[in-house]
């Protein structure tokens, strides 16, 4: 994980939304939303989950590695930039490549749009918009020492699996102290695609 | 800056955290380098001003970004002491108001409510109304004109509604909204306490071992309340839960409770009971600050959790847990809001966990004590300067000679001509039923929304001869009026708030009011100048007012004399009672262990659990209960105007288990004794199966208040919205799930169309979605 990051505690997510509303208040992106907000268990519970770029490292970022127009441009310090607007085609490839389903494609304008983990603020040292409003610390901005200062025993990870393939990710996730698995199972494996087994 | 500078233009200069420097500014730019002044324009032209936001009580301090015209453009957040940079939903899209395209910007007037509003100008809407005003109280009486008042507003302009209604119009009626919100919890705390606050402040969560919320949906509501909450839970604190549904903050809570509504007092009599019984008292508290322990204890002795059990819903096992969790805490604190206040019960609801955190001595420590969640901006505020039909600036009674005595002297009245108290919100209505109350003005408000059973609400406010409304946005009340006074919003004028720890807060003015458009301050002081009251209203602003309102408490429980402008804006807020210039402040109350009844001790009060006002029965078996989403506030006036919010929460929803075999979406009537309405089911485990729970920020046909019943509490007159019977059935057709009325400037986002060719009517996006089990 980067130095200074964001760490995800899906345990205090409230779904109430503060973050979606204050990324579209972001001056890079006004009036948009680069995050996603999910109700994970419907109708049994209200538990949710904000999704923000996880900003990989390893494999570097999946989806600059498949954008044909080298649009997807890496800090040295580790942040996944979004699609620069000179050089996106809008073809989608990152949308298909993000194993956690972050990048969306504005159609209207054909250009990719992701979070940046608001390079506008966190360059100055700021917290990202999302994590400085976020009400309960779901979204808490920072390094592990801060983090664990602040809760103490916390754990966290950084490594998600997704089928055969491990992705260490800038970004953490909190994760139960009691049900520690490492690697976090990242996605269900896909088992059939148009009625067809593909697991052979 | 000099003292004739103009009232608009004093700014002052609040020196800033260099580390904290917002974009936009120089001093982020230069970070690390000169500390940013919010007051001076960057390159941009943009500046950064210091306030707070309009909607609830937790008051969360925010900067609204200034663009070089002047405009409100954005929102910044603010490192404020009460929410530390945190913000919510609301919070974030306020600003959006201030330059929406609904803003009212000139008097609409009709002679009749058979014509349409005609734009008018100031003189001749202010003209008609006095004329109106003195018609009526010539032919009716002085009481037959009404004022109602609003908790939104700042503190020296419900000091103004309670004085121009009595001073100006000389009527007995004004009374305000925070009568549907707060004064259970503020009768029940006048009893016990002798003083109507919360006990502790925020910070004082982060101290405790274990932390009860009652009838507070703290995760939708109060939000930013929820990092106080953790930052206990980060320290190993437990948390109970009290409420019906399994909300937000209830679904990871050490214990979740989850009673049947309106049997509060019994689960909190019988959790006290076991207290008792296990000998969890705290007897050298109880000997040494209570009176009425006895009774208490007596009382709490017929609810063995065995009884209180079948009433509540709940297993017997959770009361013992709930009691032995909370009483051998060696801290702990009980906050509550409006699901255990909004009952016929609603004083004895709050007296029951008054005498549950008394008989565990748990009152008036850091980290252990009392506290309510006021729920509008100035719910605290709002009702401590004479806007309740029983109250005189300074919480004083208006039923008490010496009390009036006083306050005639500041105002410089005869005594004779007081008039004495008047009638509560919902009663006002009724009055204006059976025609003895035949005029009105209206402050900050939207009773068509808001009150209980719109029927009666909708025929009270048609039988009125005269109805003026002060709003920003043509509200569903203003649009039934004879005039609308176009007003500021909260950005456009300064003023001071109390929060829900009674922490005094100033919001300052972030940009000129639009052309035609005047602050609620100026437009009651020249309709007192055309009474002819113009020497007791000579305010130029906000300021001078605070200033006759600081006298006024002066040496009153609710001691605002300490508190000026330049203090608040030195120091982020000061918590009355603060008696002089140099006192700090009370963030904590009885911490010498005295209360302010004469005899210092809490005063205990037996509390007996009866049925709730509305029975049930075969036809009506369940119970309905109301309450709010974390997109919308109160009668979403404000935020169904909001495209992001809109987006967020574009309709109410009726919440039920999936015992009752609906689909989610399916659409489902509720019927209760005053109505029956049709709303597109969200069907979940998080809701008890006895419940159904309807959001209520919606105007008819899909305003959960048209179900609801007008019963009050006898004693501090708030209605029962939150439990009446009723039943549901499928409704008939999809076609029956009405649209909610949209506001004509409500800006959609493009992505957002609700399509009318699905199968099934869209729920709500709150995550209780379908419970459909594949």
């Amino acid at each position: 994980m980067m130095g200074r990051t964001i760490f995800i505690d899906p345990g205090r997510c409230i779904g109430c939304q503060a973050c979606v509303s204050a990324c579209r208040e972001c001056d890079s992106h006004r009036g948009k939303s680069m995050i996603h907000l999910d109700y994970t268990d419907e109708g049994q519970s209200v538990a949710s989950l904000p999704t923000v770029c996880m900003h990989c490292e390893d494999p570097v970022a999946p989806c600059a590695e498949v954008c044909p127009a080298d649009a997807i441009l890496i800090t040295a310090d580790g942040v996944v930039q979004q699609a620069d607007t000179t050089r996106c085609i809008g073809c989608a490839n990152c949308v298909n490549a993000c194993p956690f389903g972050v990048p969306k494609i504005d159609l209207q304008a054909k250009l990719q749009m992701k979070c940046n983990l608001c390079y506008d603020r966190t360059a100055y040292g700021l917290a990202p918009m999302c994590a400085t409003v976020c009400p309960t610390g779901a979204l808490f901005y920072g390094t592990i020492e801060e983090l664990r200062a602040e809760r103490p025993g916390v754990q966290v990870a950084d490594t998600f699996v997704f089928g055969e393939t491990e992705v260490r990710t800038g970004v953490a996730m909190v994760v139960p102290a009691e049900k520690v698995q490492w690697p976090v199972p990242g996605g269900l494996p896909v088992v059939e695609i148009n009625g067809k087994d593909v697991r052979r | 800056m000099t003292a004739d500078t103009p009232a608009a233009d004093r700014r002052t200069v609040i020196p800033l955290d260099p580390s904290l420097a917002p974009p936009g500014t120089r001093g982020f730019r230069d970070a690390g380098g000169i500390p940013a002044d919010q007051w001076h324009a960057d390159q941009n032209g943009e500046t950064l001003v210091p306030t707070h936001c309009c909607f609830c009580g937790v008051q969360c301090g925010m900067y609204l970004r200034v663009d070089r015209g002047g405009k409100v453009f954005g929102v910044e957040p603010r490192n404020h002491d009460i929410n530390r940079m945190r913000l919510c939903p609301k919070g974030i899209n306020a600003y959006q108001q201030v330059n929406h395209p609904d803003r009212l910007t000139a008097p609409l007037m009709r002679r009749s409510r058979d014509e349409d509003f005609q734009e008018v100008s100031w003189d001749e809407a202010l003209d008609f109304t006095v004329s109106e005003i003195k018609r009526i109280q010539l032919a009716h009486g002085n009481d037959a004109f009404g004022l109602l008042g609003g908790a939104s507003l700042f503190s020296e302009k419900t000091y103004l509604v309670g004085k121009f209604a009595r001073v100006a119009l000389k009527s007995r009626h004004v009374d305000y909204n925070g009568r549907l919100c707060m004064v259970s919890a503020a009768g029940a705390n006048k009893l016990a306490f002798g003083i109507d606050r919360a006990g502790n402040p925020f910070s004082d969560i982060l101290l405790t071992d274990c932390l009860l919320i009652a009838g507070s949906n703290l995760g939708e509501c109060f939000p930013v309340m929820t990092q106080y909450v953790w930052g206990a839970r980060d320290r190993g604190a437990s948390l109970i839960v009290v409420d019906p549904r399994e909300t937000a903050i209830a679904r990871t809570a050490d214990i979740h409770v989850a009673l049947k509504p309106g049997t509060d007092s019994a689960f909190f009599n019988s959790v006290l009971h076991v207290v008792v019984e296990e000998g969890l008292t705290d007897t050298a508290y109880l000997a040494a600050h209570t009176t009425g322990w006895d009774e208490v204890r007596a009382k709490a002795a017929e609810y063995p959790p065995a009884r209180a059990a079948e009433i509540c819903g709940i297993p017997a096992e959770q009361i013992v847990q709930v009691a032995r969790t909370f009483a051998r805490a060696p801290k702990a604190m009980a906050w509550h809001a409006r699901g255990i206040e909004h009952h016929s019960q609603g004083v004895e609801n709050c007296l029951s966990v008054i005498n549950l955190c008394a008989a565990t001595g748990h009152i008036g420590k850091p980290g252990a004590g009392y506290g309510t969640i006021t729920g509008q901006g100035n719910g605290q505020g709002g009702r401590e300067h004479g806007q309740k039909s029983d109250l005189l600036p300074g919480g004083r009674s208006i039923m008490n000679e010496e009390h009036r005595r006083q306050i005639c002297e500041i105002w410089g009245i005869e005594e004779a001509e007081l008039p004495p108290a008047g009638t509560s919100m919902m009663e006002m209505v009724w009055q204006m039923q059976r025609r003895e109350i035949r005029g009105l003005i209206g402050i900050c408000n939207n009773p068509f929304v808001s009150l209980p059973n719109y029927q009666v609400v909708k025929e009270g406010y048609d039988a009125t001869e005269f109805h003026a409304q002060f709003d920003f946005f043509l509200s569903e009340t203003a649009a039934n009026a004879h005039v609308v006074f176009p007003v500021t919003t909260w950005a456009e004028d300064e003023g001071v708030m109390a929060n829900a720890e009674a922490r005094v807060v100033k919001h300052n003015k972030a940009q000129d009011p639009p052309p035609g458009v005047r602050t609620d301050t100026w437009v009651m002081c020249e309709l007192a100048r055309r009474l002819g009251a113009g020497d007791k209203f000579a305010f130029a602003d906000s300021r001078e007012v605070f200033d006759e309102l600081r006298i006024a408490s002066a040496g009153t429980v609710n001691d605002y004399y300490g508190i000026t402008y330049e203090r608040l804006e030195e120091t982020g807020g000061i918590v009355w009672p603060c008696p002089s210039t140099d006192h700090p402040g009370t963030p904590r109350l009885f911490e010498d262990g005295k209360t302010y009844h004469p005899d210092g001790k809490i005063h205990m009060q037996a509390v007996e659990w009866h049925v709730p006002m509305d029975p049930y029965d075969d036809e009506h078996p369940m119970s309905l209960t109301t309450g709010r989403t974390v997109a919308h506030f109160l009668s979403g006036n404000q935020t169904r105007r909001l495209g992001a919010l809109v987006e967020q929460t574009p309709r109410p929803w009726a919440e039920i288990h999936p015992s009752h075999g609906f689909r989610n979406g399916e659409p489902v009537r509720v019927v209760t004794r005053r109505g029956s309405e049709v709303f597109p089911a969200l069907v979940t485990e998080a809701i008890r199966p006895d419940t159904v729970f309807i959001p209520y920020h919606w105007p008819v046909p899909t305003a959960a208040n048209a179900l609801t019943i007008d019963a009050l509490d006898p004693r501090s007159k708030i209605p029962e919205y939150k439990v009446c019977a009723c039943r549901i059935e499928h409704a008939a057709a999809i076609d029956e799930v009405p649209a909610p009325p949209v506001a004509p400037g409500h800006v959609a986002y493009p992505e957002t169309q609700v399509s009318r060719t699905d199968p099934l009517p869209p729920t709500a996006p709150q995550g209780r979605g379908t419970s459909e089990r594949s």
